[in-house]
């Protein structure tokens, strides 16, 4: 995450990182609570010493395979809420991306 | 996550000396990034600069500060599948088939290596590339059988990253058409999310383990190909329920195969070597080389 902020310096021109909005789905197996504690350590004497971490939560989807349909999953290897087969291919919630940051 | 971990190669056979930069991302000095391609690339066309106020969720008010908004949409994971994808090209021009066997420590990866590269090196140049978090005993224990293998330590990492694996194929220089082998730290959690740039994933789960690995850590088996239950010569003694485990498999991934075998009787080898050779072949055909 910090080589993805120190490119975009140098990229868009900003030497100060003071906000980072990261997307995480519910399927991407990011623990937040992991994810804050580390990102205040790493990112300690850098451009983004002190930022503030939004975490934007995705919810969990799949395409269940009998059903033909769109189904929300909590967990990535979950049955069908509907039909109980796991014949599911996840296609949203897996996401864990820097999103948009506000810099100076 | 945050920057590489600086993966520390070490190898006999080959001087890392005569090592001077890197091909893939040049991250010696004064040689293009590969950062530079990807400005180029893609990601160049999703940053775009707004100033002041992105709508009210962001709360902050229009010409109140120098701030200002940088839309980024970048996987954290995006950087690792850069170096990913260029190995992967790197394998594909020469023809080298890559295995990354992934386990928990303990399954028998290196005993299965060994006894694999003892029955194939007849047929085909193998080269290994071993990941501990430290030691290079594992390495020394493949070169025994006379096969190319190099240690990479990744001292606190508990994973292989394809920019680690990018340093070894250089030292290491395995042939074209050969058969490469990863063999990735001994974890059953991270090696899953880290792309190596390698054909397919291998998970050896043995059977002096517990049968539900395979839904306790369901992102590996998820990611990984082929199954290779391991050790089943140690079956009358335990009460591992075998159709329990392919079934518990099968439902974190309907496709995986599976294959039982005994590293230390041989029994199963063979069903082993022939999933090695016909991916191989499949992978091979048409290539430009014509490798057989």
């Amino acid at each position: 995450m910090l080589q993805i902020l120190e490119e975009s310096s140098a990229s868009q021109g900003f030497s100060k990182v003071k906000r980072v909005w990261l997307e995480i789905g519910e399927l991407s197996g990011v623990e937040k609570e992991a994810m804050r504690f580390g990102f205040d350590v790493v990112m300690k004497e850098t451009l983004a010493e002190g930022a503030e971490l939004e975490i934007i939560d995705l919810p969990g989807e799949a395409w269940c395979m009998p059903c033909s349909k769109q189904v929300k999953v909590a967990a990535k290897f979950d049955a069908c809420p509907i039909c109980g087969s796991y014949q599911l291919q996840v296609t949203g919630g897996d996401e864990m991306r820097v999103k948009e940051l506000e810099v100076e | 996550m945050s920057g590489q971990l600086t993966p520390n190669i070490s190898e006999y056979s080959d001087s890392l000396e005569d090592k001077t930069m890197c091909t893939v991302c040049g991250c010696s000095e004064g040689e293009t990034t590969i950062d530079d391609h990807h400005d180029h690339n893609h990601q160049s066309s999703h940053e775009h600069t707004h100033d002041y106020g992105q709508g009210p969720a962001h709360a902050h008010a229009p010409g109140m500060s120098q701030a200002r908004m940088v839309q980024i949409e970048q996987d954290i994971l995006g950087k690792n599948n850069q170096y990913a994808a260029a190995n992967r090209n790197f394998f594909s021009e020469h023809g080298i088939h890559v295995l990354n066997l992934v386990s928990s420590p303990g399954s028998g990866k290196t005993s299965l290596l060994s006894r694999t590269i003892e029955d194939m090196q007849a047929d085909f140049s193998v080269a290994v590339i071993e990941g501990d978090q430290q030691t290079a005993n594992d390495a020394e224990r493949i070169r025994a059988t006379g096969a190319k293998a190099i240690q990479i330590n990744t001292g606190k990492g508990c994973h292989l990253d394809g920019h680690m694996v990018g340093h070894a194929v250089e030292s290491l220089k395995p042939e074209d058409g050969s058969l490469l082998f990863i063999e990735n730290v001994g974890n059953l959690v991270c090696p899953a999310a880290f792309d190596l740039g390698e054909a397919h994933k291998v998970a050896i789960l043995s059977v002096t383990e517990g049968e539900d690995k395979p839904i306790k850590y369901p992102d590996m088996f998820h990611a990984a190909e082929l199954m290779l239950l391991n050790k089943i010569d140690l079956l009358p003694y335990l009460d591992f329920d075998i159709e329990k485990c392919i079934a518990y498999a099968q439902q974190v991934n309907p496709r995986i195969r599976v294959l039982e075998l005994s590293a230390k009787t041989g029994e199963g080898m063979d069903e082993w070597y022939q999933w090695i050779v016909s991916t191989r072949q499949t992978a091979l055909i048409g290539h430009p080389k014509q490798i057989a």
